[in-house]
């Protein structure tokens, strides 16, 4: 089998398997490894996220000084009554955790990229805790998580330097909503639907990183990559499509990364990069 | 690409490129100067020197020459590391024509007393290229065994190592070769599709005209 270049033909050629095992399948004969070698290193990347999140020290700091103890506050304020109930607040939590967990230099899984670690584990992690996935189904998930990624990365991307923050945060949201779907035991159209509606979402977003730091915004950006695949998985799972089929999203999400200013791709040297607080905050990176 | 491409590494924040790629083009220039560095100096060019401190830049090359992996807790303390193992270190930035925005060169003494000049950019995803061996320009990822022999540019040199290969039943996936003028040194770097046992190097380095072999074996597991 080839590798997938578009949804419609990883849906179509899962021959009879279910969608996750197709992609396991299909990987492990491109690249030549056994089925047990790839769920056993797919078992230690969910290993490493749930390290990542267990050793979280609200009290750490970036180097920068600007990032750190907000995935603290959000798990405090989940103590007591909250705006958007336990389960969003523990995603919100979770996506701020890893995220300050990376740029503080600590142990992560990149997903696709290491400045979007969060959104995958903010969805997963509380989601087996809420909704009670057991560890087996989360690692299926992840592959299925990673089929979509293949695909957006071969027909878009998922660099922020190439397509800007729609390729990273977007792509890892847009990974992390078919994954929630499976989990809801939904269909592969409907993943592929939620997929795209999570792409469609986040278009254009720009990457902007003040003092070309992986620390503002991204970390608070994995919140909204998080809550976006939320809410495109219940769209998805609500019978809610999208119009636009999901292979013509992601060739628009490419054709949009590429006519993104260079200054708005992960230079540090437009949008909230140049804001006066950040000029004044890294004079000499601008 | 595969899947574990999109997913991972587990790797020490913050960046990809900047941190986890760093770590990795320190442990290449380790292997490629086959003994323990003692002394490095790193020249930055391009991102790595305007926000390579603010990615950990300068630790995760520490690191990575100092043998730790991307994933190794102990990355962001590279530097009392360093102390402890006796590798002195300096940086500074530099301008390299036509380079990559993440690239670092990076001047080497080993122990042993050997002397290597190693040129490496960080391409993205933590995927790196070595361009640049002793002056002379180079092109592998590391992705795959490779082996690197510096030799005296004179007949029979490619012949004779890939002689030892494929008695060895070693295949060559890649082979170039770059001199610095004729019968001057030569580096020829050869990838291959299977791991490249100490004996091979060892018998390479007996032949004549070969002055030095280093061999690199990627550490898939530890990318994951």
């Amino acid at each position: 089998m080839i590798q997938f270049t578009s949804i419609a033909q990883m849906l179509q050629g899962t021959d009879g398997l279910p969608l996750w095992e197709a992609i396991l399948e299909s990987d492990c004969r491109s690249q030549g490894i056994s089925r047990e070698t790839s769920l056993e290193r797919m078992s230690r990347l969910l290993q490493a996220m749930e390290d990542a999140r267990r050793d979280y020290d609200p009290q750490q700091r970036s180097a920068s000084g600007l990032v750190g103890g907000d995935g603290g506050r959000m798990a405090r304020y989940g103590e007591g009554d909250t705006l958007c109930g336990p389960f969003f607040t523990e995603v919100m939590a979770c996506a701020l955790t890893m995220g300050e967990c990376n740029a503080c230099m600590k142990r992560i899984v990149a997903a696709p990229t290491a400045g979007a670690c969060g959104v995958l584990p903010a969805v997963l992690l509380p989601y087996a805790r809420h909704f009670g996935a057991s560890r087996e189904e989360l690692i299926r998930a992840l592959y299925v998580a990673s089929g979509f990624g293949m695909i957006l990365a071969a027909r878009a991307s998922i660099s922020g330097a190439e397509g800007g923050c729609q390729a990273e945060i977007g792509s890892a949201s847009a990974m992390a909503a078919p994954a929630v779907v499976y989990l809801q035991g939904g269909t592969p159209e409907q993943m592929a639907h939620s997929c795209a509606m999570a792409v469609k979402n986040l278009l254009g977003l720009v990457c902007d990183p003040v003092g070309g730091l992986v620390e503002v915004p991204c970390v608070k950006r994995n919140v909204i990559g998080a809550m976006n695949a939320l809410s495109a998985a219940q769209m998805a799972l609500a019978g809610i499509t999208s119009r636009i089929p999901p292979d013509q999203v992601l060739d628009a999400m490419a054709e949009v990364g590429r006519a993104l200013p260079r200054s708005l791709r992960e230079t540090g040297t437009g949008g909230l990069a140049a804001t006066p607080f950040a000029r004044e905050r890294f004079p000499r990176e601008l | 690409m595969n899947l574990f491409d999109i997913l991972g590494p587990v790797m020490v924040g913050p960046s990809s490129s900047h941190t986890a790629g760093a770590v990795r083009i320190g442990l290449v220039a380790r292997a490629l100067l086959g003994q323990a560095p003692e002394e490095a100096q790193l020249l930055l060019h391009g991102s790595f020197a305007s926000t390579g401190k603010g990615h950990g830049t300068y630790q995760a090359l520490v690191a990575g020459l100092l043998g730790l992996a991307p994933d190794d807790a102990r990355v962001p303390n590279s530097f009392a590391l360093a102390q402890e193992q006796g590798l002195r270190f300096s940086f500074d930035t530099c301008q390299l024509r036509d380079a990559h925005p993440n690239s670092v060169l990076l001047h080497l003494r080993g122990r042993e007393g050997r002397k290597l000049e190693v040129g490496a950019s960080s391409v993205g995803g933590g995927r790196i290229r070595v361009f640049l061996l002793d002056g002379l320009p180079a092109s592998f990822d590391g992705e795959l065994p490779t082996l690197v022999v510096h030799n005296t540019d004179q007949p029979g040199c490619v012949s004779q190592v890939t002689g030892v290969l494929a008695r060895q039943g070693i295949n060559v996936a890649a082979l170039q070769l770059n001199r610095g003028g004729r019968g001057g040194s030569a580096v020829m770097v050869l990838e291959c599709d299977q791991p490249l046992p100490p004996s091979a190097a060892e018998e390479i380095l007996t032949l004549p005209g070969i002055l030095h072999v280093s061999v690199y074996t990627p550490d898939k597991e530890a990318r994951l």
